[in-house]
């Protein structure tokens, strides 16, 4: 119903605008300088880190912060790739977080269905308790984690980032997902039980198709929380070559001594807009799942 | 009907593997990580009980009561600055920008999704005073100011650290606020309009009191972040300068893993946790009593 109001209204916003006396719209200017100023601050820096990863050493050192780069090269590029070893430490981090990123949502899907949709005795305790998750901090785990993964022998591998990540996005899954399925009225189910459906059916061909945006949402939220942890990548590994981007990254500027500036912003450069290109397209993806999504349903 | 979702065996495949993984990884280790409290040593050395010692030092150690200091300064600021901000931008957002808000909205929204490491790195450039002039100290200089070496300055480090962190949070807040706004009633507030309500007295009289509900979650999402902050600080100034801008999480993580002292560690996160579950009870408690009064 909210739906078929919104057209109507955007309709009729800018047809009244136009409309609006000078007196109106002057009003309107301290609001757009305003706001101005804060696309300004949100967008200026990361612009000024893209042309700094172009400039050279001297440029960096004489030349005032708003000049432009005199030359389009991209030796610091190679720089941070070759001396940096920017490569090894996004590597490191896709190995880890896609296998924990698949895990968490595979099994976090399973069990807000197990919590919400089925019924069981106990299944409101356990849903508490996966609440407590998400209160608690990090660094109450990784004492005895470091314990045990020292015991083990795992600390020179990348497995205590996989089976912690796995771990710390549990909770937050579990509880979003099943959120966004007790919004799912019962009929639903119920419905599907009459036409003879068993409930893994229920569970792969009605409620997950239902819930599929909410995944990709959920997905994408772990997806940066687990890409852009330093705490957990800090603490458990201990090799050089086992860094995660996070860690490579604050290490960067260690590695040079004297602070070379231009590999310095051009590793910042990569990981910005690496960034923010997996989000932007992510994001449209969950936008056309949504809207996809909002025409079938 | 009723017995196809009260299937056992179901039930019991679907929850084993995230129930396994969350107690093994995450529910075992807190509880144990609070027996620590109890013990000095470390994994490499070994353990020794010593009973409440940890407890009693924890009180009387300087460090740990200026970090612990620290932590509240941070979070209350933080969180007042982010969520007034935040509902600053959802209302600039709705009632300023109205339908034309998207990509605004995706574009202060950018910093959120950023690596915390690399954007303290560019800050650390920008409020820069040596060897290069950083863009912040330049414009100081034109409006007259002196050189200021921010990150080397204890109060001064303390500002660009706030003033990072709600550069990288405000998109965030914002979004969360604003969908809480979409959902007041397009209704209530054309009829306060007609009743005469406007501007500034319509968000306060009539928007506000209906954003508390989720007014109240951005504050608990608020304080239970700012009080474990640790990634913007270890990148921005590690903790300095001396130990000017060290919070809880990172005193926990230098006792434990500089100094190895898995023991006192232990302590310092169990009162992190304490904090965090007295200040999420006490927020829900007194935006409550707000609610019902009012």
């Amino acid at each position: 119903m909210t739906t078929t109001a919104t057209p109507a209204a955007t309709d009729a916003a800018p047809a009244k605008a136009s409309r609006k006396p000078l007196r109106v719209r002057l009003r309107r200017v301290p609001g757009w300088i305003g706001l101005g100023l804060v696309l300004l601050t949100v967008v200026y820096p990361m612009f000024w880190i893209l042309m700094g990863s172009f400039k050279t050493q001297p440029e960096f050192l004489s030349e005032p912060f708003w000049s432009l780069p005199q030359q389009w090269s991209f030796d610091n590029y190679v720089s941070a790739f070759v001396d940096g070893g920017l490569g090894t430490y996004i590597r490191n981090s896709i190995v880890a977080v896609f296998p924990a990123l698949a895990m968490v949502i595979v099994f976090g899907t399973m069990a807000a269905f197990a919590l919400q949709v089925l019924v069981w005795k106990g299944r409101g305790i356990v849903l508490v308790l996966f609440l407590a998750g998400i209160m608690v901090p990090a660094q109450m785990i990784l004492l005895p984690l470091f314990t045990v993964y020292f015991n083990l022998h795992l600390t020179n591998s990348i497995w205590p980032l996989i089976i912690t990540y796995t771990a710390i996005g549990m909770p937050l899954t579990v509880f979003m997902l099943a959120t966004f399925m007790r919004a799912i009225p019962r009929e639903v189910f119920e419905a599907a039980t009459l036409d003879g459906a068993s409930i893994w059916r229920i569970f792969l061909n009605v409620t997950v198709p239902l819930v599929r945006n909410a995944i990709f949402t959920v997905a994408l939220v772990q997806f940066f929380f687990l890409w852009n942890d330093l705490l957990i990548a800090l603490t458990f590994i201990t090799k050089q070559d086992l860094r995660t981007i996070q860690v490579g990254l604050l290490n960067f500027t260690g590695q040079y001594g004297a602070v070379d500036y231009g590999p310095l912003f051009a590793g910042i450069s990569v990981t910005v807009f690496g960034t923010l290109a997996i989000y932007i397209f992510l994001n449209q993806k969950v936008m056309a799942g949504l809207t996809s999504g909002a025409v079938k349903g | 009907m009723d017995s196809v979702f009260r299937n056992r065996t179901a039930a019991v495949v679907m929850l084993t593997p995230a129930l396994l993984v969350y107690t093994f990884v995450m529910l075992v280790p807190i509880l144990w990580s609070v027996t620590y409290t109890f013990q000095s040593g470390n994994a490499i050395t070994g353990f020794e009980f010593v009973g409440f010692d940890n407890w009693i030092k924890f009180f009387g150690d300087e460090t740990a009561i200026d970090a612990l200091l620290f932590t509240l300064r941070y979070a209350v600021v933080m969180t007042v600055l982010q969520v007034a901000t935040g509902y600053g931008l959802a209302l600039l957002y709705i009632f300023f920008l109205r339908n034309k808000s998207p990509l605004v909205r995706t574009t202060i929204f950018f910093p959120v999704i950023l690596p915390t490491v690399a954007v303290a790195l560019m800050f650390s450039r920008m409020f820069e005073a040596a060897p290069t002039v950083g863009p912040v100290n330049t414009i100081l200089q034109w409006l007259g100011g002196d050189l200021t070496d921010f990150l080397g300055t204890p109060s001064q480090a303390f500002w660009v650290v706030i003033l990072m962190d709600v550069w990288r949070s405000m998109g965030f807040y914002a979004v969360l606020l604003y969908a809480g706004l979409v959902e007041i009633p397009n209704e209530v507030i054309e009829s306060a309009r007609i009743d005469g309500a406007s501007g500034w007295k319509l968000v306060r009289r009539i928007v506000f009191p209906l954003s508390l509900p989720v007014l109240l979650s951005a504050l608990i999402f608020s304080i239970n972040g700012t009080l474990k902050v640790f990634d913007s600080i270890v990148a921005l100034t590690n903790g300095g300068p001396g130990s000017a801008t060290t919070p809880l999480t990172l005193y926990m993580f230098r006792t434990s893993f500089a100094y190895g002292q898995y023991g006192y560690g232990s302590t310092v996160a169990f009162m992190l946790t304490l904090l965090c579950l007295i200040a999420t009870i006490f927020v829900f408690r007194s935006m409550r009593r707000d609610v019902t009064t009012s």
